[in-house]
């Protein structure tokens, strides 16, 4: 695409690590950045910002290129225009709130007075008019959250970068903090990466998501393509599928140890077939009729999963089930016992690999 | 909830300990010539030592602070081959007697010395036994303490706050001056009335380096020790001065820079 505002390819090699993405985000889009620990969100985030130098690759904003190794163009972090809202947030404890965010403005050649009327604006903004004479450690953790979003969006940068912005704080303020900030992201008319392992994060308030692992993407796409349609297992997991990976034929999907499921949707060739947890039904003795895939299973585990108990089964396939509470005292399921499991066609999902 | 009773085995060296720190100075409280303080406070020689020794170690603790604190942040902040040994050498002035200090000095910056001959024929500059050699000399022996002090209070604080500052537009300088030192400002601090108070009573590197002369290099420890061989009185009224004054000055320090917030 040429309406790309950023497009950089991060290489960072680090030994026993190595970091390889191509991240393109328009004008105005919200990307996510989702991985597991340690697949190299961060990194990716600190070699935009100039904090962690690249091995390889470019780094091209707007129309300016920051960062190659291979031409030798680098541009220090103080010159980008990139803001950062960092996981804790690191507000100069020295400063006070409206200082804090008067901080920007100033290393940009904006005189004190109009500075501090700069940063009085962004604070009123972020609801937090009152407490620009507030220390950081008189702040709340939204309240720290907020000044550190002002603190990054009052230079304009032409990207925002966001890391782990809402990990630091409790359920309930989360809450309320992932709609302020999603009111932001919405307003702010350069490209924002936003870097998270919380899937709800990347689903409320990014436009795309692409998903890395061991340094590299795995997937990437809108929510609904990504949560429909998962990859790998991570993805999987993250958005409460099943998933196997095999070969189709015909109209069945050969998945495991001489287990074929059999599918609605066409495919050939090396396929994805995913179902939910609660399309699988457990039975104590073979089912006769309509499902049109049963095999064999092991309790492997039980766990609660909301107002169900997700059975973890293990067999030619390792599949989680929901079942209700009555159904499990009903089947007397215990780890360990052998039982049926059972899966309707129409319940699943399958795509080329 | 009652605090636990210390046990005896900690008690009762932590008190010896105490009463071998405070036991000299009562001695010298008691053998104090109370009745004749007052005249003798205010002989001319007393106040000119005195006032020598907080000008000399006040110089030599500024001197520190703008060559010490920038050695500091080199040391905790920038990697370079030899990083060890530096931060060796910077400690060396600890361990070494000071008149070796003094010798050192004299060796250097003496008139026939490797650098003290050229200041001395290029800008007619000679550094011993003048006022400037004294505060040479404090320096020499107190810098360690600031160094060590401010590079642990560097590497004490989070780095991260500087990585913020660059991507908020700041220079390296900036990052500096506006996060760094900031943040790291009760250390500096701690480092400098550490550094004032070994600059005050240094003795062996500034006799040697610079000579004991009324009024120019004669600070408060030399008179104590010059006094000590003709009159007993007046070096305890000396050392109770001495002691006074630095006493009142690193309280004062004290509670205002290094409390914590």
């Amino acid at each position: 695409m040429s309406g790309d505002l950023l497009d950089a390819r991060l290489v960072v090699d680090r030994g026993t690590f190595r970091l390889d993405v191509h991240l393109r985000i328009a004008a105005g889009e919200v990307l996510a950045l989702l991985g597991p620990n340690g697949a190299g969100k961060t990194t990716a985030l600190r070699a935009l910002a100039g904090l962690e130098p690249l091995t390889d690759g470019h780094v091209t904003l707007g129309e300016r290129e920051l960062d190659r190794p291979g031409r030798r163009v680098w541009t220090p972090p103080e010159r980008r225009p990139i803001g950062v809202v960092f996981q804790d947030y690191l507000l100069f404890p020295h400063l006070s709130a409206l200082d804090n965010v008067a901080f920007g403005p100033r290393r940009h050649g904006v005189d004190k007075r109009n500075a501090r009327a700069q940063a009085a604006e962004w604070l009123t903004r972020v609801g937090l008019a009152d407490l620009g004479k507030r220390k950081p450690r008189q702040l709340s953790g939204g309240q720290a959250q907020r000044v550190a979003l002002a603190r990054a969006l009052v230079n304009h940068p032409e990207l925002l970068l966001l890391d782990e912005p809402l990990a630091a704080l409790d359920a309930r303020t989360r809450l309320d903090t992932r709609v302020e900030l999603q009111r932001h992201l919405a307003e702010h008319p350069g490209a924002t990466l936003l870097v998270t392992h919380d899937p709800l994060d990347a689903l409320v308030l990014a436009d795309r998501l692409v998903v890395i692992e061991h340094g590299a993407v795995v997937q990437e796409g809108d929510a609904a393509a990504v949560t429909a349609r998962p990859r790998t297992d991570y993805v999987a997991r993250l958005v409460g599928l099943n998933l196997y990976r095999g070969h189709a034929s015909g109209d069945g999907v050969r998945v495991g140890d001489g287990l074929t499921l059999v599918v609605t949707d066409r495919v050939a060739g090396d396929a994805f077939v995913a179902f939910r947890p609660s399309a699988v039904a457990v039975h104590n003795q073979r089912p006769e009729g309509s499902p049109r895939n049963v095999w064999a299973a092991t309790v492997g585990g039980i766990q609660s999963h909301g107002d169900n108990l997700r059975v973890l089964l293990n067999g030619p396939i390792e599949a989680a089930a929901d079942v209700t509470p009555a159904a499990a005292a009903e089947l007397g399921l215990v780890p360990g016992q052998q039982v049926w499991a059972s899966l309707k066609a129409a319940e699943t999902h399958a795509y080329p690999a | 909830m009652r605090s636990r009773q210390a046990p005896l085995a900690l008690l009762l060296p932590a008190l010896l300990g105490l009463l071998f720190l405070v036991l000299p100075l009562v001695g010298l409280l008691y053998r104090a010539p109370w009745t004749t303080l007052p005249e003798r406070l205010t002989e001319p020689g007393i106040l000119n030592a005195l006032r020598l020794s907080l000008l000399t170690a006040t110089l030599a603790t500024a001197g520190c602070l703008v060559l010490g604190v920038p050695l500091a942040w080199l040391l905790a902040r920038v990697t370079f081959p030899g990083r060890r040994v530096v931060r060796a050498l910077v400690t060396v002035p600890l361990v070494l007697p000071p008149v070796v200090g003094g010798v050192a000095l004299l060796l250097v910056f003496g008139r026939r010395g490797l650098i003290g001959e050229w200041l001395d024929s290029a800008f007619g500059i000679t550094l011993p036994f003048t006022t400037a050699g004294v505060v040479l000399a404090e320096a020499f022996v107190a810098m360690p303490f600031l160094i060590i002090s401010v590079e642990g209070a560097l590497r004490g604080a989070d780095a991260r706050y500087e990585e913020a500052a660059a991507t908020l537009g700041a220079g390296r300088w900036t990052t500096f001056t506006r996060v760094t030192l900031p943040l790291v400002a009760p250390g500096v601090a701690a480092g400098a009335v550490l550094c004032w108070a070994r600059a005050l009573g240094e003795f062996g590197a500034t006799i040697t380096f610079a000579g004991n002369f009324p009024g120019r290099t004669q600070t408060m420890p030399l008179a104590v020790y010059l006094a000590l061989e003709t009159d007993l009185e007046a070096a305890i009224v000396l050392s109770l001065l001495l002691l006074f004054v630095s006493v009142v000055v690193l309280a004062s320090l004290r509670d205002k820079w290094i409390s914590s917030p």
